[in-house]
């Protein structure tokens, strides 16, 4: 009888298994985590299955974009139970992949210098010429470093003798260690004595090397400090969550490209403050699309003068430009050889066994064998999948023949290796397999960087789980999911850790005005929908409230809007409700799809949940994660969750045309979406930084509320035709309503609450609250600008006609407004009373579009400097 | 013969553009035939900055950049210089058998000469020519068994010029060589980059030259295409001979008509300015090339 937790785990014959000698016989490195299972409850199983789903939901972590306007997002798979590896296995693999790194590097030295290795033939001009990773415009340039390679990653697997192999080698900008990084934070979470016991490796050792050996290398002028950046190719990129994750962890600000610019042979970042320069790039982009004036022209993602400054050694890339022509498997089948030529002894751990077709022996061979074989492209610009020769009919063959005799220098060879396979848990999906663990094929990505004592390899690395219908592919696009990597140690391990007590604790890394005008844009426009977000949310919860409290009968009956607002409704209600004045406001803000036929709860549930409705809910929520999406360097992991919360609560309820959500539920979805706003403006007023990054972000909020709270003001006293009808109204869509009760323990009245919601400074609700504030922040902003050099006055910022308009607004009393005038008739009070209202909302309206006008300034003053796109001439 | 050429290059911008970087391939490099009497690089505005070198293909390059708004920019070259004829048209040959070329340029694992080491550059795919089997079928006919390569390259040459119209209205800059094919209609630079890619695909080494084609008729011959802008053809590698320039624009070796600014794997690396700009709205662009014959003869 098989131990339960293996009564579903299958060993293959052909295969390595990693936890298993025998039958039952345990590999002692498993021993550990083998036993823990074992006392574990079913439910303590699920739990971790549960976590480990909850933390990737909240941190949001995806394989490709996050929050892509096409909606492309894809959960990061990550299995509960680590992939272990013993301390002699690994020093084996560590040492291997040290002189690998080194070996390529030298490569990459002979190639981009002097290339004596195509002249001495022991590397085919083809494999190196004919790749389009080559490139030329960066022949002859030397890296301040002496470096051409500074991250590299390999992919390694074991065969079924238990040997390891590198199937791939990884030299642009290699992703997976951040993801690697994240996964540790969550597994070691999950069975902390055992992490703790096993004497598992910690990952920052890695990442401190990084940072130094840049800094190190960092081709500074007298007095500069190094200034790293890391250059991704931005929130389309598949890896774009990772990236961000990178930058925050190594305190490196993410930039893109256009946020980069060359002058005379320097690179410098595009700041608030001006330009300041930077020294090092690691790099995500690919290098091809680096420079449009000397790489590729079509692309837009590059910096023009990327090139010359390299050439003059100004900048540090890492990796350099053109490392790219080492991702080859034509490359694989001369490393044995080159390693003999360049460091005088074999290489350690070998490559999968590799022929290029363009020698005619290897040729021969890849043909007589084609059916053991893989043909891979010998260029990664071929776009050719691997074509399994054992799947090959007779036709098959004879045309993949024909191919190769024909370009054989476009192909290679592969032997293909069987993948060892380890425990996994089953998808929490399946009902019956609590305690129960499953084999999969895995393979694992190793790292290492260089440092001036020579290459350094992550302890540890991002283990990949195949699918369970793709035995031989190890691919997150594919369906797979990936592991946690434990190295166990036999002497103590280093405790160095990067992250500052819990992770997202602190916030911004760097303060003053050293932030990317980019990455200011982007918090000004996330702090403007974020507040929006609420303003919505608050306006569509009254009409719902309104709707399903004396609405139920009309909204059976399929009252159009239009009804509604207009006479049917005083037909069905006599005078128009509170429902019809609740969808005025709504209107107001544009938030509905236009009346139709469509009942009014159709429209405020489409308004709530549909993000292709323009105005709507869901699509303003969109924006603010979009803008979100590319300052995630800038945000705390906390602050990311809540807004992560908001989406998701939206995202459960999105409607689908077959299924009409349930307008009876929709208050209570809105509440959820207004406490998760709460949430969020508790974590941009008192989690982040004061740094400029933050002010942006502020600025946005106060101007957004100032916007939308004098909107509502403005529009209820042209409305109110100085009766106080409607003041729960306005309170309760001003967020006053409490602090009215608070003060006045009594129904509303009308001025009272025209004081609170307008002119209490006291109440960060209110429209001169958030004058007052951002009138502070913009002479705070101003100040710091002035401070690192750029001085502008007032005018500078649009302030004076703000100003004005705000001490306007302050100016009025409302003793215009009393009804209670000494000897006036009713009537006469009356009159009097609708003038003084029809002043305050003039003013108000003049208050938002002033602000209107200081937003756009703003922009102008800040932002534009970002927009011009670069364009290719040529003649 | 000795010649004066002008080529001036002018953008006019309806919005003013704020940094711009530009790379010039305008002044000649040096070739044993041609001797370079007087060279002048003019630009307006002014560049913030300027810088003369050396690309990695050997031709003279200048980078200019301006980090202040300007709405226009002319850059002037003008030249005066003496072309002697090929020193390969002294010796007319057809060359080795076309199969020895390939076969003496394919990879086995043994040293290079200087020669053969510096063909292989211009030996594979480059990011302006594909290389394609339509291609090497298209150039099949010409490339018998066992025919000379000269001979057979000057066959693909002619058959180019005749089942090719020349139109500069069909195509553009960045047009692929596979449409060209397709539509059998192009400019110079387009007939350049179609044989370079025929001869590449059957495992040759091809090049693209860039430069100026005299305006004036020889005596007798009618006026040439694609004298009034700046012109491109091909170099092809014969070992031991070097490398034999092929016009099939115009049908012929190149010669004394044929001024050499440039080259490289295709248009990309030489063309005579590129640049990227920020802003600049919409914008017009005038070239003009005049090549003058100062004196005939030697």
């Amino acid at each position: 009888m098989p131990h339960q937790l293996l009564s579903l785990y299958a060993r293959q014959s052909g295969r390595y298994d990693e936890m298993l000698a025998g039958a039952e016989h345990l590999r002692p490195h498993w021993q550990a985590l083998f036993e823990a299972l074992d006392v574990s409850t079913p439910d303590q199983m699920r739990a971790r299955q549960a976590f480990v789903t909850e933390r990737i939901r909240e941190n949001g972590t995806t394989y490709n974009v996050y929050a892509d306007p096409q909606g492309a997002d894809r959960p990061w798979t990550l299995d509960p139970l680590p992939f272990i590896l013993p301390a002699h296995e690994w020093a084996q693999i560590d040492a291997a992949i040290a002189q690998r790194a080194d070996l390529l590097d030298q490569v990459l030295a002979d190639l981009y210098g002097p290339q004596n290795l195509i002249r001495s033939g022991a590397l085919p001009a083809a494999l190196v010429y004919g790749h389009n990773g080559f490139l030329w415009p960066c022949q002859g340039t030397r890296p301040p470093s002496g470096h051409f390679l500074h991250v590299y990653a390999a992919d390694l697997a074991r065969s079924p003798d238990g040997r390891w192999w590198v199937i791939a080698d990884r030299a642009q900008g290699p992703s997976g260690a951040g993801y690697a990084l994240e996964n540790r934070l969550i597994v070691s979470r999950l069975f902390p004595e055992l992490f703790r016991d096993q004497r598992v490796h910690h990952l920052a050792d890695f990442f401190r090397h990084l940072q130094d050996s840049l800094a190190r290398w960092a081709p500074v002028d007298p007095g500069e400090t190094p200034f790293v950046v890391l250059l991704t190719p931005g929130p389309y990129n598949e890896t774009y969550f990772e990236q961000s994750y990178l930058a925050r962890y190594l305190g490196f600000p993410l930039v893109e490209g256009q946020d980069l610019t060359v002058r005379g042979d320097s690179v410098y970042l595009k700041t608030l403050a001006g330009l300041k320069r930077v020294h090092v790039i690691l790099r995500r982009l690919d290098d091809d699309y680096a420079d449009p004036l000397e790489l590729r022209g079509d692309s837009s993602l590059g910096v023009p003068g990327l090139v010359e400054a390299v050439r003059a050694g100004r900048v540090l890339m890492a990796n350099a430009l053109g490392s790219g022509v080492l991702e080859s498997s034509g490359l694989l089948a001369f490393l044995p050889k080159l390693a003999e030529h360049l460091l005088g002894e074999p290489l350690a751990m070998p490559a999968v066994a590799s022929w290029w077709c363009g020698e005619a022996p290897a040729l021969d061979y890849v043909i007589e064998h084609l059916a053991e074989l893989v043909i891979k492209p010998a260029y990664p610009s071929q776009r050719l999948q691997p074509v399994f020769g054992r799947d090959l009919d007779a036709r098959g063959r004879a045309h993949w023949v024909e191919r190769l005799r024909h370009r054989p220098h476009a192909y290679v060879g592969q032997e293909l290796v069987e993948l060892s396979q380890a425990p996994v848990m089953p998808d929490s999906g399946s009902p019956t397999l609590d305690r129960r663990l499953v084999a999969r094929a895995i393979g694992v990505r190793v790292y290492a960087v260089v440092t001036p004592e020579g290459w350094r390899v992550m302890p540890g690395g991002l283990t990949r789980v195949s699918g369970s219908g793709d035995v031989d592919i190890l691919s997150m696009q594919r369906g797979g999911s990936s592991k946690d990597t434990w190295v166990l140690s036999e002497a103590p391990v280093s405790q160095f850790s990067l992250l500052k007590g819990e992770l997202g604790a602190g916030d911004i890394v760097r303060a003053g005005p050293e932030i990317a005008s980019r990455s200011a844009e982007n918090l000004f426009w996330l702090g403007r929908y974020a507040e929006r977000v609420e303003n919505s949310a608050r306006l569509l919860r009254f009409a719902s409230d309104r709707l399903n409290e004396e609405g139920d009968a009309a909204a059976d009956a399929g009252v159009s809007g239009k009804a509604v607002r207009g006479e049917g409704a005083r037909e069905l209600f006599g005078e128009p409700g509170a429902l019809a004045t609740a969808v005025g406001y709504c209107e107001l803000f544009g938030l509905l799809p236009p009346a139709d036929e469509r009942s009014v709860a159709r429209r405020l549930i489409e308004a709530a949940l549909d993000e292709n409705v323009p105005g709507s809910l869901a699509s303003t929520l969109r924006r603010a994660v979009w803008a979100a999406t590319q300052v995630r360097d800038r945000l705390s992991l906390d602050h990311w969750h809540s807004l992560n919360r908001l989406h998701d609560i939206l995202r459960r309820q999105r409607p689908d045309g077959a299924s009409p959500a349930d307008i009876g539920a929709l208050p209570s979805t809105l509440d959820r979406v207004l406490l998760a706003c709460v949430s969020l403006s508790g974590f941009a007023m008192d989690e982040m930084m004061r740094d400029s990054g933050w002010r942006f972000l502020i600025l946005g909020r106060r101007i957004e509320r100032l916007q939308c709270r004098s909107r509502i003001v403005a529009h209820f006293l042209e409305a109110c035709g100085g009766q106080p009808a409607g003041v729960d109204a306005l309170l309760e869509l001003s967020d006053c309503a409490e602090a009215y009760r608070q003060r006045y323990l009594r129904t509303p009245d009308m001025l009272p609450t025209l004081d609170l919601v307008v002119f209490d400074t006291d109440n960060p609700h209110s429209v001169a609250f958030q004058a007052d504030m951002l009138l502070r922040y913009l002479e705070v902003l101003q100040r710091d600008l002035a401070a690192s050099g750029v001085a502008e006055g007032a005018a500078g910022y649009g302030i004076p006609p703000f100003r004005e308009a705000v001490g306007a607004l302050n100016a009025f009393s409302l003793h215009a407004i009393e009804h209670r005038l000494p000897g006036g008739t009713p009537a006469v009070q009356r009159r009097t009373a609708c003038a003084g209202c029809n002043e305050l909302a003039r003013l108000l309206r003049v208050a938002h579009d002033a602000s209107a006008a200081l937003s756009n300034r703003i922009a102008e003053r800040f932002f534009t400097h970002v927009r011009p796109a670069a364009r290719i001439l040529s003649a | 013969m000795r010649y004066h050429v002008l080529h001036t290059t002018e953008y006019h911008y309806s919005q003013s553009v704020q940094t711009a970087r530009h790379l010039l391939h305008l002044v000649p490099r040096p070739v044993p035939w041609q001797m370079l009497e007087r060279q002048a690089l003019r630009i307006d505005p002014e560049p913030t900055t300027r810088a003369h070198g050396i690309d990695v293909f050997g031709n003279p390059a200048d980078r200019i950049e301006f980090a202040a708004s300007h709405d226009h920019l002319r850059v002037e070259s003008e030249q005066t210089l003496t072309v002697a004829p090929r020193p390969w048209l002294a010796t007319p040959t057809d060359g080795p058998v076309w199969e020895k070329v390939r076969d003496a340029l394919d990879y086995h694992a043994s040293p290079l000469g200087d020669a053969i080491a510096g063909a292989q550059r211009m030996r594979f795919e480059s990011p302006g020519v594909r290389v394609k089997r339509e291609l090497e079928a298209y150039a099949a006919p010409s490339f018998a068994a066992g025919r000379p390569v000269i001979d057979a390259a000057r066959d693909l040459m002619r058959r180019i010029h005749a089942e090719f119209r020349y139109d500069p209205e069909a195509t553009e800059v960045g047009t692929s060589v596979v449409e060209v094919l397709e539509n059998r209609h192009g400019v110079c630079q387009d007939f350049a980059h179609l044989m370079i890619g025929c001869l590449r695909s059957l495992g040759l080494a091809a090049r693209y030259v860039s430069g100026y084609l005299r305006t004036d008729p020889l005596p007798g011959q009618a006026l040439m295409t694609g004298s009034d802008a700046s012109h491109a053809w091909v170099a092809m590698f014969v070992p031991e001979i070097g490398w034999i320039e092929f016009d099939p624009t115009n049908d012929c070796l190149a010669d004394e008509r044929h001024i050499v600014l440039a080259w490289g794997r295709d248009f990309g690396d030489v063309s005579p300015i590129r640049g990227v700009i920020q802003g600049g709205g919409e914008h017009t662009l005038k070239v003009g090339v005049t090549v003058t014959l100062v004196e005939a003869g030697n």
